[in-house]
Formats: C-alpha cells, structure tokens, sequence
C-alpha cells in the first residue's frame, strides 16, 4: 500500500480524523458543526474516490474514448451533499435558538446554566 | 385489489402531504389533513401485510428501472410487520396530537409541526419499505432532521441543546453507515440489498467487508440507542413535545431495530455476522448492560418523562438481546417486542402527555393523589407499567417468554436469570409511581384537576388496549414474528 498510489483514501481518512476529533474535543457548537462537516465531506471524498477508474473520462459518450468513470458515486454524493447541508442548517439554526435561550453557545456555559435551574428547582421558561 | 403499487404509496403519500400541510394554514386543517393521511397509510400498510402473508413478498420497480440497477421496494414479512406498527402508532398518535400540541406548542407554527411530523413518517416508513442501502441512509436523515426539529419544539429550552446533542449524535451514525455503504459498494458495485447479499460472498478481498460491517453496525446502534451509544435518548423523550416523545419512543427506535435485522441477517447473513464476527460476544452483554443500567437508573428518576426514557433504554436492551442469539425463539422474541413496546411504551407516553395537559408537571410528586382524580390516565399508566414488567397477560409477557426460551435453548442460564432481574427493576420503578399515584394524599393546596379531555384519553387506551390484548390473544403476533425470524434465519 503505497501513500501516493493511495493518495485519496488517505486524505478521506486524514479529514474524517480530524472532523469527528473536533467534534468530539470542541465544546463551541458552531466548532462541532464544522468538525461535523468536515467528517462528513471526508465520507464524500471516499465515495468520489472510488468512482475513479484509472485513465477513464467523464462517463459522456464519445467515439474517441471507450473508457469512462463511474458516474454512479457522484451521484449518491450529490444527494449526500444535500442532506449534509440540510443537517447544517438545522444544526445552526438550533445553535441560533439556543444562543437566545441561553446567552451562549459554549456547552460548559449550558449545562452550568442547566444545572443551576435544576439546583433552584425551577422550570426552565 | 392489486397491491403493485401500494409500497410506494406508504412513501409519496406522506411526502406530498407534508409540503401540502404547510399551504393549509390553520391549525384544525393542517391536523384533520394529516389524521386523514395517517389513517390512509395504516389502511395501506394491513393491505400489504395481509398481501405478503397470503401471496408472498411484493417487488416495486421505482420509476419501472429493473433491479439492480433501479431502486426496489422490496416487500416481505419481516418489514411489512415494522410498517404496520409505525403506521398504526401514527394512525393513533395523530388524533391525540391535537390538544396536545395546541398546549404546548406556540399557535403559529401549528402547520408546519405537522408537515414535520408527516416528514418524520416519510423518513420512517421508507427506512423500512426500500431494498436499496443508499436509499436506507436518505430515509434515515429524512426522518433523523425531522426528528430534531420536532424535539426542538418542546417548551423547556432544554429541548433545544437536547435536539442538537441529538443532532451531533444522530448525524456520525448516519455518515457511520454511510461510510460502511460506500465500503458495501466499493467492493460489490451494488445497492441493492437483496444484490448485495449474493455479490457479498464472491468478494475475493474480505477485509473491507469487516470495516462496513463495523461501520454500518455502530452506525445502526447509535440510532437504536443501544447503550453505550444512548445517551441521546433520555435527553430527547424528556423535552421533547409530549406527542412527539409517544411518536419517536414507539417508532423511531423500532425502525432502528428493523435496520439492524435487516443489515445483519439479510445483507451479512447469519454465517458472516455471528461466525466470522463476533456480534453475539458484542451485543449480548451490551444489551444485558442495557437491561440492568436502564432499568436501574429508572429508578431513581424524579421526572416521569425522563424515568420511561430510562426504561426504553432497558426495553432497547430486550430488542438487542433477543437479535444476539441469532436463534429462531429469539429473533421471534426481538419482533415480536418491537410491537409490543411500540403499543406499551406509546401507550405510556400519551398517557404522560394527558397527565402534562391537567398537571402541567412531571414531577414525580405531581402524581400524589391523582389516582383518585385522573382515573383512567392513571389506570392506563398501570396497565402499561405492567407490561413493562412483564407480568403475564400483558403483551410484555410475550416478549420475555420467548426471550427467556431463547436464552435456555442457547444454554445460556445466567441470561434468562439476568432477562428476570431486569423485570424486578421495572417492577420497582413501576412501584415507585403506583405509590405516588395512589398511596400518598395530595397537598391540602393543590389545584383542583379533572380527566383529560376524551380525545387524547382514547388513543391512550387503544394503545393500551393493545397491548393487553395482544397479551392475550398471542397467535396474530407471534404467528407473524415467528414468520419473519424464520425468513431472516433462512435467508442466508
């Protein structure tokens, strides 16, 4: 397994590391969504990588080439792409809402909000 | 009548719907329009099972393309059976949905909870009607966006970091899965799951295969909320507007449960799954974790909402123990759960969600008294909290029966020991709110509080009803799960 031969799967792997550590390790959630969608463009990266067949073209039909890519990948990743930006908004849009809640999109900020309710003994509004 | 094309309709219908709610501006439209819709799927869906039972599986061609190179809807008795739990909690939860959340939620989004929620039934009901893997991981985040924004909606700004954790979570399962799909794929140069299952065999360089099947598995229990993968759940149910949290603890883990079936024994086979990896050594003693941890810390839940949310991670358990054995009393055990704890834990929570619109509270000390005042939402938490238990003649004693069989034909003794120890949990945890309900007076101040109104009391009780009768009568269920184990056993 040569790195350059493989040079994509690699860098998939690399991106999905660092995406699903930053989501893991950053308490911002305006940082988490950005590891989350680093994480999940990784996933998007892999899938195009493997529609790649060597020396093929763009899968239009052509009597010069009779080698082409695999389109099907792209495809999936299209609607993929979709999804991850609907995910997006939502998850800013969730972060909008709980910025007005709460004063804060730092969850050390939150749950000490949280628990401060809860030690009062009060509903939260 | 033909059922060539009804398996699409469980999908289009909803879907058109929802957009179609959105133009329905008022609140009494947008819900009688989405009632009718439910009551249209649950119509369809005991037409196809009553199909598939009698003349087997139903192939749909999306857009007439010929697998497997199209999409297929691929029809039989193991998601017939999911289909028709979703669409009957659907056809059920929809009704109670309208003083419920004309209460808790603000007047002006009224429609559009309701395209929502009909999105949130789309994404469920084509999970578990398509044969194609990539369309499983669409329908997954369908119904996943749908779900946070519903969750979002609840009254407690709790809700909201609860959707977004939800959000974080759901989302890394989902791209989880999606990575072991394009792994599937990549390998195969297929989708189609029926495809999939031959080509999967021929593959000469197994390797990627194990990665997918790690992926795809973690992926699956992230979404099933199997522990260590829960903590999610309690968090979601407890702020979650109260139909909501009926709607997803009855359905949304179900459907979970059905993709695990559906990826591990369809798609892997038993051989693959349970032989070449260990997935009995891995879910056996996390779902038996699951079991003890959820029922134990049920117990020491002040606030009703968030001590069921406990409990479904303990009835999680049960689903994720009986699919370990990979025997025919087992899997039997797993489906047949699947329906019995949509109809018990719905039950339940529309019960709490009639207890919310009186009370206000979900506080465990809330409930002094209430016996006496909230007679039948009390006597319908009871019956429930039984069938959580297990007790027999109710449908929770079904489950366990088999589940305990299973464990014994396995000569795995400790489990069935273990199965009964999660039983006596429950039956303290059911006990601590009989006693707050019944067995306390309430304070001298407290404000005078009447029945719920009869149309949330009447999908409480059909929910409830249900589960009592199918404690009973144990042949429609069985029969049915019975089928489907075997077919999932026998397809490898």
């Amino acid at each position: 397994m040569d790195i350059l031969t493989h040079f994509n799967y690699w860098a998939a792997i690399a991106l999905a590391t660092i995406g699903l550590y930053a989501v893991v390790a950053r308490h911002n959630m305006v940082k988490k969504l950005i590891g989350l969608s680093l994480f999940q463009t990784a996933v998007f990266l892999l899938f195009v990588t493997v529609g790649k067949v060597a020396d093929g073209t763009a899968p239009i039909l052509d009597p010069d080439y009779n080698l082409y890519s695999n389109p099907l990948p792209h495809v999936l990743i299209l609607t993929a792409i979709v999804v991850s930006v609907s995910t997006l908004a939502v998850g800013l849009a969730l972060t909008i809402t709980i910025k007005r809640d709460y004063g804060t999109v730092e969850e050390d900020d939150i749950h000490a909000a949280d628990a401060k309710d809860h030690g009062e003994g009060s509903n939260t509004a | 009548m033909s059922a060539g094309s009804l398996p699409i309709l469980q999908v289009a219908l909803p879907l058109i719907a929802a957009p179609l709610c959105v133009l329905l501006r008022r609140s009494g439209l947008a819900w009688a329009f989405a009632t009718l819709v439910s009551w249209g799927l649950l119509a369809i869906s005991i037409l196809l099972l009553m199909h598939v039972m009698n003349e087997g599986g139903i192939s749909y061609r999306l857009g007439g393309w010929a697998p497997p190179f199209g999409i297929e809807y691929r029809l039989d008795a193991v998601n017939c059976f999911v289909l028709l739990v979703i669409c009957a909690i659907g056809a059920i939860v929809t009704p109670y949905m309208r003083q419920s959340v004309a209460r808790e939620i603000a007047a002006p989004r009224h429609n559009l909870f309701y395209a929502v929620y009909l999105l949130a039934l789309t994404g469920l009901l084509g999970i578990t009607a398509t044969g194609d893997a990539f369309n499983i991981y669409v329908f997954m985040e369908i119904s996943s966006l749908a779900s946070y924004v519903l969750i979002a909606l609840g009254r407690s700004r709790r809700a909201r970091t609860a959707a977004f954790q939800y959000l974080i979570m759901g989302t890394i399962g989902a791209t989880f899965l999606l990575i072991g799909i394009g792994l599937l794929y990549m390998m195969t140069g297929t989708l189609n799951l029926a495809d999939l299952s031959l080509r999967i065999r021929e593959v000469p360089d197994i390797r990627p295969i194990y990665a997918a099947f790690a992926f795809i598995t973690i992926g699956v229990l992230i979404k099933l909320a199997l522990f260590p993968l829960h903590i999610w759940l309690p968090n979601a149910y407890t702020h979650a507007p109260s139909a909501v949290s009926a709607f997803l603890a009855a359905s949304a883990t179900k459907v979970g449960a059905y993709v695990l079936l559906r990826f591990v024994f369809t798609l892997f086979g038993v051989e693959f799954s349970f032989g070449q990896m260990p997935l009995m050594e891995i879910l056996m003693p996390l779902s038996l974790i699951a079991i003890l941890v959820g029922s134990g810390v049920a117990i020491f839940q002040n606030d009703l909402k968030r001590l069921f949310a406990y409990s479904s991670i303990g009835q999680i358990g049960y689903l994720a123990l009986g699919i370990s054995f990979a025997s025919t009393s087992g899997l039997t055990g797993a489906i047949v759960h699947i329906f019995n704890h949509a109809m018990i834990k719905g039950g339940i929570f529309l019960a709490l969600g009639c207890l919310m619109f009186r009370a206000s509270s979900m506080e465990l000390s809330a409930l002094h008294g209430l016996g006496r005042r909230m007679p039948f939402t009390m006597a319908a938490l009871i019956l429930g909290g039984l069938g959580l238990i297990g007790v027999p003649l109710t449908s929770g004693f079904v489950s366990k029966w088999y589940l305990v069989r299973a464990a014994i034909e396995a000569d795995l003794w400790p489990v069935a020991v273990l199965i009964l120890i999660g039983s006596l949990l429950a039956l303290i945890y059911v006990g601590r709110f009989i006693e707050a309900a019944f067995f306390r007076m309430p304070p001298t101040d407290a404000p005078a509080i009447r029945e719920a109104p009869l149309q949330m009391l009447i999908p409480t009780w059909i929910l409830i009803a249900a589960s009592v009768y199918f404690g009973i009568h144990t042949d429609i269920t069985v029969s049915v799960s019975q089928r489907a184990a075997e077919m999932l056993l026998g397809a490898q």
